[in-house]
Parts: structure tokens; sequence; C-alpha cells
């Protein structure tokens, strides 16, 4: 009786294996790789200020309150839809929005800014890319959340959508206030 | 004319080729083949299918340079792929490192393989089992 009902229970397991894989690629980014900087300091960094190249900010200054680094680039197409979220929904959260001009011109970057507004409260350029790769970021736009004690909060890869900022971003805010653990 | 269009053809094609492959200045032809290997055990986090070595994405050439650098700066590729490691996860490593997170990744073929063997092994016996008693001499019909 049983070796009958094998196949059978074989086969089941494996729709079941099947239907578990489609329900989890609707949830999930296949291209997205979690970053292993979550929970840990963000790295050091020493970059100009887009508007004012003669002066620099670096992680140090940042350093007492919490603020979303937010990846972006005159070039980058996804960024341009990200733009208005940022505008409306992030910016009035009143958490300090720091730009890094990524990969980019910074004369690009002035202009891109004119034409949609500009959004953040400092914007800092990385015309190289190289504190880009220390943060590990692949694509843009990306986020970083710091909190006051410089340490990676939580990391979203792609552009916010008012969904993600409801489900990631604001319960992200409100563990602000409670130290980083490493998940 | 045909020559002409030859020759032009050609000299495209080459500007393709210096295109793909960064001006790096290897030290010598040891250090260039120590590159490509390393490079091609490390994947490009743009397009993840490709290998840094392969990858004409303009983060791949910052990786490959920033590769090339530490190579000249005296690192190790342990060194070089630890610090890839920190930044973008063991993802860019086309290896995956055997550690309690990936177990399930390096052994669950063999154990599928194993299974599948006892069942193919199962099924046999039991096909040869009465083919046996066909044969045996002393059994009464």
């Amino acid at each position: 009786m049983i070796s009958r009902l094998l196949p059978l229970l074989v086969f089941a397991a494996l729709v079941g294996l099947l239907l578990f894989g489609i329900e989890w690629n609707k949830h999930h980014e296949m291209t997205e790789v979690p970053s292993p900087l979550i929970g840990k300091p963000a790295p050091e960094f020493t970059l100009p200020l887009l508007y004012d190249s003669t002066k620099s900010v670096s992680r140090k200054d940042l350093l007492g309150k919490p603020y979303l680094l937010n990846v972006f680039g005159s070039w980058c197409p996804t960024c341009q839809f990200e733009h208005p979220i940022l505008t409306a929904q992030i910016k009035p959260l009143g958490l300090k929005l720091v730009g890094l001009d990524w990969k980019d011109q910074p004369e690009d970057a002035k202009r891109w800014l004119a034409q949609f507004g500009n959004p953040y409260d400092a914007v800092i350029t990385d015309q190289d890319g190289r504190a880009g790769i220390d943060f590990g970021v692949y694509m843009a736009p990306e986020s970083f959340l710091v909190d006051a004690q410089g340490m990676i909060r939580y990391k979203r890869i792609g552009m916010f959508t008012p969904e993600t900022i409801k489900s990631e971003l604001l319960p992200k805010i409100a563990e602000l206030s409670r130290p980083a653990t490493t998940p | 004319m045909m020559r002409r269009l030859a020759a032009v053809f050609a000299m495209l094609l080459c500007c393709g080729i210096a295109h793909a492959i960064d001006p790096l200045q290897f030290k010598d032809r040891e250090q260039e083949v120590r590159f490509q290997n390393l490079t091609k055990q490390l994947r490009c986090l743009v397009c993840q299918n490709q290998d840094l070595a392969d990858s004409d994405a303009d983060l791949a050439k910052d990786l490959r340079k920033q590769v090339f650098d530490m190579m000249q700066a005296g690192k190790s590729d342990a060194e070089i792929k630890q610090y890839l490691v920190a930044r973008y996860n063991d993802f860019v490593l086309y290896d995956p490192p055997l550690k309690a997170g990936t177990v399930l990744l390096w052994f669950t073929p063999g154990v599928l393989l194993l299974v599948g063997a006892g069942v193919l092994v199962h099924i046999l016996r039991k096909r040869a089992r009465p083919a046996a008693a066909e044969l045996d001499p002393g059994e009464d019909w």
C-alpha cells in the first residue's frame, strides 16, 4: 500500500516545492544581494559637497543624528521615479537626508537637482565610486539608514515605494532609539 | 573598395576589444594570469551571471580596478576576496564557502543522489526476487 502511495507523495512534495518557489519569488527580488554591513558601523568616507567642492563631509561629521543616505545619480532612470516619493513621503519624516551622488559628473547632478528639485539636506559626491564600493553599492538608487552612533541599520536596494516606506522604513526608523543588534 | 571596408571593419573590431579590456599595467605575465584567475572567481553584481573578468558593466570595471590596485599593494587573493565579501556578501564568490548557512547548498545534491541510488537498488532487488523465484527448480506451482 505504502509503496503505491509513495510516488504520489513524492509528486505532491515536488508540486509543493514549486508552489513555494512561485510564492517566494513574488515577495523576493532574486537579484537582491543582502548587505553584510547591516548592524555594522558605516564605512569611513570623506567626500566633497556637491555645491561646495572645497568642503567635505566625513562619516564622523554625521555622527550624533540618524540619517538616510540615498545613493543616486543623474544617469539613473529609477532615481527619477524615486525622486518624487523621496520628496513627498520621506522628507516629511524629519529624517536627515544625505544624497550620495554616485559615479556622476557634478555638473550633471546639479542640473538634475535643479530640474527635479533638491530634497537633500546635504549632497556629497563620489565621482570615482570608491565610497560606493565601501558601502557595497551595486546599483542606484540604494538607501542606507544610519543611526546616531554611525551604525547601518537598514538598507534598501532599489527605489522606495509607498509600500516599502510603510512596511520597511517606518518600522526601522521606530527602532532607531534602540541600540543596534546584529541580525 | 572591399579591402578598405575590410580594413575599417577590422579597426572597428579592435576598438571593441580595446574597450572591453581595461588598460591595466601588470608588473609581469604572472601577475596578469593571477588577475585573470581571480576575477574569474568573482561575480559581477550588476549582470549576476557573469564573472568580473567578463563583465563590461561600469561597476565591474571599478571592481577590477580595485582588485588590480590591491594586487599592486601586495594583497593576497584571500585578502582581496575578504575585502569584497565584507562589502558584497559571499554572493561575489562564484564558489560559496562551506559554512553553517551553506551546508544545504553543498550537500543536498549528494544526499539526493544517495537517496536516488537507494531507491533504484531497492526497486531492482524487488524486481530480481520474483525472477529468481521463477528460475527456482524446486518451486511448486
